[in-house]
């Protein structure tokens, strides 16, 4: 794991910040109804996606669930095609098929967001599968919600990528609620990493990994980082991200699940927040820096919603191109 | 030429396609070590080694979403469903995920993938190992489906499907793994996934059917030429999807009568929209009602011969449906 250098946290900072400024655009995008169907921002997780795709090398592979819009810029897909496909725009990563919630682009080797919780996990195995298969070296990073780990997907994935020893880091983002539900509402363990005990042993199978602090990008780099490397050499493991949405499930959540202090309480530690402070300790007069750096992830919005509103809108001969290939 | 079974035509075709494609591996329950349930890829354990015969642990989404995502980095997988009744874990991985990424994904990648499994009753197999499936997924875009019912066109059809660039779904007629032999050229050839086959001229009546079902109107169709004098033009359809619809068209307008058979349930069944074609584009030809000689609307295909016997239709029941039909 190469220790970051000021340039490449500047980097994350500025990652954090431009997934942060492209949502609060995209909840005003969809008040004013330029943005339809379902929408769920990843506000609050940001240091998860950023310090966890950090960890990983350009061949790697990147695999969510439908809360991708974090994943997809931290992974590199350019902001206007990405705020394209949220308008539903031919400009869009995918044409204006996917979406919000089915984000994706091969040549950045992320392999989408998936609209139905945990179906993306076995996927995940089956691209280690071929990465094995070919001696690659190239491993997946599975994202998922914590309430993908009481579908069955879950399990069989797991398992299968234990027995087969797949280089797949299998990476809980436990927000502590699936949709209204809490955590430990609907799973029988709630330190969610210890699932990972039913699918190695002694040393064989799936790693039990670790359960970190998912509001801090730079733990997340450095346990995932460890993580990734584990993969790479001897097959899965388990990580379990804590982390929190600040903001509802979707838009219009009425958030009767939890209370105004709780979410107060981590708005104050947010990891945006978080992170900046830790940059102005660490380097003297920075701020300017960053203050730069937050202009300039607004002005990005800005241009990608220009860019966004100028595509044209798909036709029908898009709506019925694409079902094989020829 | 060499005659042999269906089951072996299967087997060379993958023998074949892992030898011409490293990318090409199999998983599915036992078929490695144990050559597969009804050893469909015997042997090829010992030729290939347990990286490109690959047993999976018992889990059909698994098996399925592996190849998936495999296929979706420049594999050529192959995966083996035990039986069609097993293959509804790995329902939501084959509607959601193989049939949608390349429309998804505004054609960035696709899916390039083999989904193999045994369908149909007939050798007592009883509820959950009788089904057929293949209504369930032709509803949706973005499969193709294909059912041999020869050795020839077994083999043929799984090497093209091995090579299409989207998800196929070969479903194979049990009961004919053994029972049905014919003769297989040595050496390379394929057969296109799209066409279907006029298997027998005639004037009278047209016949479609695909699978095992193919096997037993043939033998119907020469039935009642022997005995009634009645012509059948029999159509096997081979490709499910896409369907071959001008051959279907073709073959009606020469006889104005149909007769679809199939062994699934009637209601909603492919041979619906079969029925559906015709008296769309062909409605000026119609010469009778158009005919479905299908399996009873019952959840599942009881154990007991009896029953079984009942369900599917058979050369005796193909035949008189014929002769109605003719008769009308």
């Amino acid at each position: 794991m190469a220790t970051p250098n000021k340039e490449t946290l500047l980097d994350w900072y500025h990652q954090m910040v431009l997934i942060r400024r492209f949502e609060e655009r995209c909840a005003e995008l969809y008040q004013q109804g330029l943005i339809g169907g379902f929408l769920h921002l990843y506000i609050g997780q940001e240091a998860t996606g950023v310090g966890a795709i950090a960890a990983l090398k350009e061949h790697d592979h990147v695999i969510t669930a439908y809360r991708d819009h974090g994943i997809a810029l931290a992974r590199g897909l350019d902001p206007k095609r990405v705020m394209a496909e949220m308008l539903g725009k031919v400009d869009g990563v995918s044409g204006g098929k996917g979406g919000s919630m089915h984000l994706a682009d091969r040549e950045r080797r992320f392999w989408g967001g998936y609209g139905i919780v945990g179906g993306h996990l076995p996927l995940a195995a089956g691209i280690a599968l071929a990465s094995k298969y070919e001696d690659r070296g190239e491993v997946v990073l599975c994202l998922m919600g914590d309430g993908a780990t009481n579908i069955g997907y879950f399990h069989e994935s797991l398992n299968l990528s234990a027995v087969w020893e797949l280089p797949v880091v299998w990476l809980i983002e436990n927000n502590q609620y699936g949709m209204g539900t809490s955590v430990a509402r609907a799973s029988g363990v709630t330190e969610l990493v210890k699932k990972a005990r039913a699918y190695g042993d002694n040393g064989r199978g799936m790693k039990e990994g670790p359960r970190i602090d998912g509001m801090n990008v730079l733990e997340v780099y450095e346990q995932v980082s460890e993580a990734v490397e584990y993969a790479r050499k001897h097959g899965p493991i388990l990580v379990e991200s804590l982390t929190y949405r600040l903001q509802g499930h979707s838009m219009g959540d009425p958030e009767r699940y939890r209370t105004k202090e709780e979410v107060e309480q981590y708005v104050a530690s947010g990891p945006i927040g978080r992170f900046r402070a830790y940059l102005i300790e660490k380097y003297k007069n920075i701020e300017p820096k960053l203050d730069e750096i937050d202009a300039r992830a607004l002005e990005e919005v800005d241009e990608a919603v220009e860019f966004a509103k100028n595509s044209p809108d798909p036709t029908f001969e898009d709506l019925v191109r694409h079902v094989y290939v020829d | 030429m060499p005659e042999i079974t269906l089951i072996e035509a299967l087997r060379q075709a993958m023998d074949e396609e892992m030898e011409r494609d490293e990318r090409v591996f199999i998983t599915g329950e036992d078929v490695g070590r144990r050559g597969g349930v009804f050893r469909a890829t015997q042997g090829l354990y010992d030729k290939y080694g347990p990286d490109r015969v690959i047993d999976s642990p018992l889990a059909e989404l698994s098996i399925v979403a592996i190849g998936i995502g495999a296929a979706m980095v420049g594999m050529r997988p192959i995966c083996e469903i035990q039986f069609a009744d097993y293959i509804f874990p790995a329902f939501n991985q084959i509607v959601n995920e193989a049939a949608l990424i390349y429309y998804r994904t505004g054609g960035d990648w696709n899916v390039p993938m083999v989904i193999r499994a045994p369908y149909g009753g007939g050798i007592g197999g009883g509820l959950y190992h009788s089904q057929s499936v293949e209504a369930f997924f032709a509803h949706r875009p973005g499969l193709k489906i294909v059912v041999p019912s020869n050795p020839y066109d077994a083999k043929g059809l799984l090497k093209s499907a091995v090579r299409d660039p989207n998800p196929v779904m070969v479903f194979e007629p049990k009961k004919g793994y053994r029972l049905i032999k014919g003769e297989v050229p040595p050496g390379e050839y394929t057969v296109p996934i799209g066409p279907a086959a006029v298997t027998r001229e005639g004037t009278d009546v047209t016949v479609y059917a695909y699978g095992m079902m193919h096997y037993y109107v043939l033998q119907a169709a020469e039935m009642v030429a022997q005995r009634d004098g009645i012509s059948c033009q029999v159509v096997d359809l081979r490709t499910l999807v896409p369907l071959d619809t001008k051959t279907v068209l073709e073959s009606f307008k020469k006889t104005g009568k149909a007769l679809i058979v199939y062994e699934d349930n009637r209601f909603l069944g492919y041979g619906a929209e079969i029925a559906a074609l015709l008296s769309d584009e062909a409605f000026e030809y119609m010469d009778g009602p158009i005919r479905r000689l299908t399996g009873p609307d019952r959840p599942g295909v009881p154990f007991a011969h009896t029953m079984q016997d009942f369900y599917m239709p058979n050369p005796d029941t193909i035949a008189d449906a014929i002769r109605d039909l003719a008769a009308y």
